[in-house]
This record gives C-alpha cells, sequence and structure tokens, in this order.
C-alpha cells in the first residue's frame, strides 16, 4: 500500500473525517498546544523517503501511519514508501542500513537503537525542543531514551511508549481479600500467595524471552533499589539490593503457576487468556484480545490494569519500551526526513494514530494526556503513563551497546530465574551476573 | 562459370565469431555466472565473518583489528564452552537417533507392503514443512500449560498428576529438543538410505538366500557394504546440518531455561545480532569451522573407504 493513487488518497482522508466525526469532534481538539514557531526545514527538491518500522500490533497501527504517510506526501510532494518489518529483525536490518550507508532514510526502531548509531544519525535537538515546547513536554522515558546520555543533544524523536503494566482478574484479587494489588511489595506477595492459595496461581516470564523476562528480572531488582550498573557504567550488581530482591523472588515464584522457567514472550498472554492465571504484568495486548473476541468478553469485563508494585512516589520499577525514531546521516534529504517526523507527530496526525491504536503505543508528549485516547475505556488508563517510567535498560548506566548486549544475554532474567527457582543462592547468583556483566562492560 | 566450377564463397567469420571460438574465453564466459554468485553469495560473507572475527565490531560501529582477542575472552566464557559441548552432545545424539530410526525406516519402505508410494510420500512430510513451523508445533507440545502431551497424560489417561516441564530444566530441554530434531531429520535420511537400497542387485539377495544366509548375514554381508557410500554422504550433510541448527532451538526456547540449550550458532546469533557484539558473534561462527571440517572429514574418509566399498576388506 505505499503508492497511492490521488483518488486512494482523498478516500482514505475522506474515511479518516468521517471515523473522526463519530466522536464528535476533529479527534485532536482537546490536546493542548502552545504557539510555538515551527523549526525551519527546507524540503529538498525531488526528496523521496524510505521509512523501516516494526509490524502493527493492531491494524490501525499500520492503515492511519499510512494514512499520515499519505497525508504528507500530499501535502508536500514527497513519496515517502514505509517497510513493515518483524519486530526482531528491525536490529540486523538497521546493521546493514547503518553499515552500507544504503536503504531507509528513517528508521523507527526500538528504545535503545538510536544510542548504538550515535555516530551515523541526525542531530534531532531543534526538532525535539520544538515538539517539546508545543506539547507540553517529554515525558521522562522518551527523555531518556531521545537523548544522549547526560546531555541535551537529541538522537532521536521518541513516538510512542509501551508499557507492562499489570494485568489482574479483580473477582479473583477480591476473592484473596484485596480491593486492589497494593503497592508494598511485602503485601503484594501477600495477595501472591493467597491467589495460589486459591488455586489462581500468579505467572510471570522468567525464559529467554525479550520483553517479558527482561520486564520481569528489572521490575523486581528495581522495586528494591537495585541497578545493575551506577552512572558511570560501573558494575554494581552484586549488592545489598538485589539480594533482597532474589530473596523475594525465590518466595514468589512459589506462588506461580509451573513452567514460567520456559515462558517466552507470548506464554503469559495464552495462559491468562486461557484462564490458568490470575496475574501478571503485559502490554496492553491481552486485554484487547479478550476484549475483542465475543467468546471472552467476560473474562475482559472482569481483567483489570494497574501499575506495578514497588513504587516509591513517582519512581516507578516498571519497565516500558520506546518506539524510536532517528533518520541517518547518509540520507539525500534530511530535511524532509525531520519534516515527515515532525508531520506525523503533530496533533492532527498523531492524535488519530494513538486513539485508533487504542492505547498500544502510549503518547511520548504530555499535552496527550487529554487525548480522546484515554477517554474510550477507563481500564487502559495505566497504560497511558508509559512515558512517565523512569527506569531503562541498563539503568542506571549509559544506554550503550553493552547495555543492549546485557539485555540480550538475558543476564538479569537468568540470574532471578536461577535465585528463584532455587537452582542457585541469591548470592552466587548475584555474583555469576556480576562476573557476565563485567565481561559485557569490559570495553565500556 | 558453370556449374561444376562454382565453389561456395567462404566469408571470413567476423571477430565476435572468432572471439566464441576461442575456447579459453568461452571456458571463463561459460564460468563466470556460477563464480560470480560463489564469490558474492559465499565466499564474501564467509571472508567477511573470519575477517570479522579477529576485529571489535559493534553494530553501529567499524571496529579495529584485535588479532584473537575474541577468541582468548571465548576461551574463558562458561557460557560459549558450554555451547561447544550443547552442540557436540546435540549432534552426535540427533545424529544417532536418526540413522538408527532412519535406516531402520528405509528398511522397512523396501519390502512389499500396500500403498508403498503414498508411504513414501507421507513419510517426507515432516522434512517438507518449513523449519520454523514444525518448531513452532512443538513448542505448543512442550509448552508448560497447553502440551497436548500433558494433557493426554494427565487430563484423558489419569497416569500423571502434574503437567510435564518440558523446556524448564536443562536436561529436559536438551532432550526434547533432540527428539523434535529427529523427528524432522529421519525423512532426509530414510528417503535417501531407501534409494540407496533399491541400487542393491536383487541377485545378490537371491545368491545369498541359496547359500542358506539368515537376514543378519544378508544385511550384514550385503546390504550394509553396498549402502556404505551412500550411507558416508548422508552422515556428512546430517551432520553439518544438525551441527548448525539455529531454528528449532532458537523458536523453541531461546537457548534457555538459563542457556542450557544455546547452540553455537544461536549464540553467535543472540551475541552478534542483538547484543549487537557482531565481532564476537562472528567468532563463534568462525569457531564452529574447525568443528565442520572435523566432522565433514571423519564421516567422509571413516565411512568412505573405497576398498571397503567395493567388497574387499580393509589392508
Amino acid at each position: 500500500m505505499d503508492r497511492l493513487t490521488r483518488r486512494e488518497t482523498i478516500a482514505i482522508g475522506a474515511g479518516g473525517l468521517t471515523a473522526a466525526g463519530l466522536i464528535g469532534q476533529p479527534a485532536h481538539a482537546a490536546i493542548p498546544v502552545a504557539n510555538v514557531p515551527m523549526p525551519k526545514q527546507p524540503i529538498e527538491a525531488g526528496a523521496t523517503l524510505r521509512v523501516i518500522r516494526p509490524t502493527k500490533f493492531v491494524d490501525p497501527d499500520e492503515t492511519i501511519w499510512n494514512e499520515n504517510t499519505a497525508k504528507f506526501t500530499k501535502a508536500t510532494g514527497v513519496p515517502v514508501r514505509t517497510d513493515f518489518v518483524g519486530w526482531e529483525d528491525i536490529r540486523a536490518q538497521v546493521a546493514v542500513a547503518a553499515r552500507t550507508g544504503a536503504g531507509p532514510d528513517i528508521v523507527a526502531g526500538w528504545a535503545n537503537d538510536p544510542h548504538l548509531y550515535e555516530d551515523k544519525i541526525l542531530d534531532m535537538t531543534e526538532l525535539a525542543e520544538y515538539l517539546g515546547k508545543k506539547y507540553g513536554g517529554w515525558g521522562a522515558l522518551p527523555l531518556v531514551y531521545g537523548r544522549k546520555h547526560g546531555t541535551n543533544k537529541w538522537l532521536s524523536i521518541p513516538m510512542g511508549c509501551g508499557g507492562g503494566a499489570l494485568v489482574y482478574r479483580k473477582s479473583w484479587v477480591n476473592q484473596a481479600g484485596y480491593d486492589k494489588p497494593p503497592n508494598d511489595m511485602d503485601k503484594f506477595l501477600d495477595l501472591c500467595r493467597k491467589l495460589h492459595k486459591n488455586n489462581h496461581p500468579v505467572g510471570w516470564a522468567l525464559g529467554n524471552s525479550q520483553g517479558d523476562g527482561n520486564g520481569t528480572a528489572t521490575w523486581l531488582l528495581w522495586a528494591f533499589g537495585a541497578y545493575q550498573v551506577d552512572d558511570a557504567g560501573k558494575v554494581a550488581i552484586n549488592s545489598r539490593e538485589t539480594l533482597a530482591a532474589l530473596k523475594y523472588s525465590a518466595e514468589f515464584y512459589k506462588t506461580m503457576i509451573p513452567g514460567t522457567l520456559s515462558w517466552l514472550d507470548p506464554s503469559n498472554n495464552k495462559a491468562f487468556i486461557a484462564e490458568e492465571i490470575s496475574m501478571t504484568s503485559n502490554g496492553v495486548s491481552i486485554y484487547f484480545v479478550l476484549k475483542n473476541d465475543p467468546k471472552t468478553a467476560a473474562i475482559a469485563a472482569d481483567t483489570e490494569h494497574a501499575r506495578l508494585p514497588g513504587a516509591k512516589g513517582t519512581d516507578y520499577p516498571e519497565a516500558a519500551n520506546t518506539l524510536n525514531a532517528m533518520a541517518f546521516k547518509h540520507t539525500k534529504y534530511p530535511n524532509a526526513a525531520k519534516e515527515y517526523l515532525r508531520f506525523m507527530m503533530e496533533a492532527e496526525q498523531y492524535d488519530p494514530w494513538l486513539t485508533k491504536c487504542l492505547g498500544y503505543w502510549a503518547h511520548p508528549l504530555l499535552a496527550f494526556d487529554q487525548s480522546d485516547c484515554w477517554k474510550i475505556d477507563p481500564k487502559i488508563l495505566p497504560y497511558r503513563d508509559a512515558q512517565k517510567m523512569t527506569h531503562w535498560d541498563g539503568y542506571k548506566g549509559p544506554i550503550s551497546s553493552a547495555a543492549a548486549a546485557a539485555t540480550a544475554e538475558y543476564v538479569l532474567v537468568q540470574m532471578v530465574a536461577s535465585a528463584a527457582s532455587g537452582q542457585s543462592t541469591p548470592a552466587d547468583a548475584a555474583k555469576e551476573a556480576e562476573r557476565r556483566l563485567a565481561r559485557i562492560y569490559r570495553k565500556a | 562459370m558453370d556449374a561444376t566450377t562454382w565453389v561456395a564463397k567462404r566469408t571470413k567469420p567476423n571477430w565476435l565469431a572468432r572471439l566464441f571460438d576461442y575456447k579459453p574465453f568461452l571456458i571463463a564466459l561459460c564460468l563466470a555466472p556460477a563464480l560470480g554468485l560463489l564469490l558474492v553469495f559465499l565466499t564474501y560473507p564467509l571472508g567477511l565473518g573470519i575477517y570479522l572475527a579477529f576485529t571489535d565490531t559493534e553494530i553501529g560501529g567499524n571496529g579495529s583489528w584485535v588479532g584473537l582477542e575474541n577468541f582468548i575472552a571465548l576461551a574463558d566464557d562458561p557460557i560459549f564452552i558450554n555451547s561447544i559441548w550443547n552442540t557436540m552432545f546435540y549432534t552426535f545424539t540427533a545424529t544417532v537417533g536418526k540413522f538408527v530410526l532412519g535406516l531402520w525406516l528405509a528398511l522397512l519402505l523396501n519390502q512389499h507392503i500396500p500403498f508403498k508410494s503414498v508411504l513414501r510420500a507421507i513419510i517426507l512430510l515432516p522434512y517438507i514443512v518449513p523449519t520454523v513451523l514444525s518448531a513452532i508445533a512443538f513448542w505448543w507440545i512442550y509448552d508448560p500449560q497447553f502440551s497436548i502431551i500433558s494433557y493426554v497424560l494427565v487430563d484423558q489417561l489419569h497416569i500423571l498428576d502434574h503437567y510435564i516441564d518440558f523446556l524448564g530444566t536443562p536436561w529436559a530441554a536438551r532432550w526434547s529438543l533432540i527428539v523434535a530434531n529427529i523427528w524432522r531429520g529421519i525423512p532426509f535420511v530414510a528417503i535417501t538410505l531407501l534409494a540407496g537400497l533399491q541400487t542393491i542387485s536383487p541377485s545378490l539377495y537371491e545368491a545369498a538366500l541359496l547359500d542358506g544366509a539368515s537376514p543378519w548375514q544378508q544385511f550384514r554381508h550385503i546390504t550394509s557394504p553396498l549402502l556404505m557410500p551412500i550411507l558416508a554422504i548422508v552422515m556428512t550433510f546430517s551432520v553439518l546440518f544438525t551441527f548448525t541448527d539455529f531454528q528449532l532451538v532458537y523458536a523453541i526456547t531461546r537457548g534457555g531455561p538459563l542457556n542450557a540449550t544455546h547452540l553455537m550458532a544461536t549464540l553467535a546469533f543472540q551475541r552478534g545480532i542483538p547484543g549487537a557484539q557482531l565481532g564476537e558473534g562472528a567468532a563463534i561462527a568462525v569457531a564452529m569451522i574447525p568443528f565442520l571440517i572435523f566432522a565433514t572429514l571423519f564421516s567422509y574418509y571413516a565411512l568412505g573407504r573405497r576398498k571397503w566399498q567395493q567388497g574387499s576388506s580393509d589392508e
């Protein structure tokens, strides 16, 4: 669908308008906007753009993206081709593009990708500051993933944040004597024990799973104040806080359904939907699968979301992903690339995308807290705040290739899994993780 | 000029025709497409991989020559050492399994049984299905919550009282993967060995029958020596495929639980692409080459001894 005829473009635009009309007013009406002059980015003559981004979560993710892109082409005359790439293939494709200096001009990749290509991508400071000023500022998480560690230099434009909130069955939590899952870690463990006793075990991925597995490990560590490296990138995992987290994991693991050591990313979705588990953490996908299938509507009605426990004030121990867009220096049309990103982030385009994607990608710019997206279904409100998360991949060190390697090697997940399952003592597990991290960070 | 004195006027061939008549040129021209393909798609990537193994290249950076540093660092990395053992164990066990079962199946299919050709086609199915699809099927079969095996044993037959954790402990996971690999590899072995069996002349068996040879003696003295050449080739290929297996492990366990099922190929990918350490990933991949050469030479020379193939004994 990358090459649209003029007729199709108009038809899609009209469809978009009708859809917006259904909720009574233009979708972006509620977004508060400051009056800020646009950055001067005159589009080069004859510009064309090629964009790579991850495949869709839900259909509107792709269709609205393509509609917005078609609008850009109509407004500027710049043809844009978007390729939707499998989630795990993005890094390999981007690596090739960066090495050869050919291929896509813009890549909307994962959170830490731009930090790996720092020397090869365009400075986004002017555009990011314009967007920040216009739309109420960037959230805490995009501030981390968008800027070079410890500076004000923007490497990328964060486009959306995917949170990993608590997903739970309200009736079973109530049955265990709790109104909602408590924030206190000890009380939370008590709830899990009671759920387990009532034959409704909880389930968190502890296998080599990129999203959920790493998310389980970092949540438990961050909730106890542990971190893998300090802010200078020195390994700091073998700490009192880590040991406390690992001891907690061992108790927590006893309340889980058997088999979580081999769980990959889809496993908790499957188990929750099959009513095998009462609670897990995940993106909004579980809820939407339940809600959209009439057979599971009753489960959806009983499903609630909340922040993961262990928060200290506004310091949330939850891992969230970020769709992070960068433009390569090798592009022949740097201004067109930046203009395209600006266009896609402006409320007229961004709000329909956000709203139709039903919260899969939470907005990085705080003004969109007011979006109609978050008024449709109060149950998805916890996902609204994904951009307010305060921890990142490789916390609290710089986001570097070493941090990416530690995540890809599952160092933290495996430490938590081995201590939780009793395959090694917390002290041994922490020591092993320290050894592996020291190896990974040796060059940094 | 009358008809008897007419001589065909020979036109001198033009330069193009002469060029194409020139043998060395023709040879070069005919070889060029094949050589070009090999160079671009085989030699260059292999050469680049070997070069990267001696650099500290990361994704997004250019890296510099570091000599043997990657290999020295890998030598005291327990996860890498572990992956070598896993790969060898996986290759050895799966190959033995595939050959025992594959040969057995080939012998059965070589008998006169009804629906022979239909059966032979069905046997090939596991090999035809794309690996990733069969890997996903096995991933469901081994799922801790939704395994069909557990369901039958626990909920239907009531033999067990709990679901089997196929992938949660190291040895269970290793064996589960080996079973999946054997299942996938049997057809290739069985069909090629069947082809080999059918080249053996029936007159040899008739002669053996007249001499009063038992079925075992027939197998030992006719089938196995005459099958040996094709067995050696199939074995070589099978070892190569198994040693470099990636998809089954990557789709089912991602090398888990706790790296217990990492093969060299999966570890190389994990370090190289998601882990961004291209140089180190390449070094692991390059470390597979000596093993592969050894395995190839072993199965080729040890099993393919010429004299033995021709029926006489070794000197």
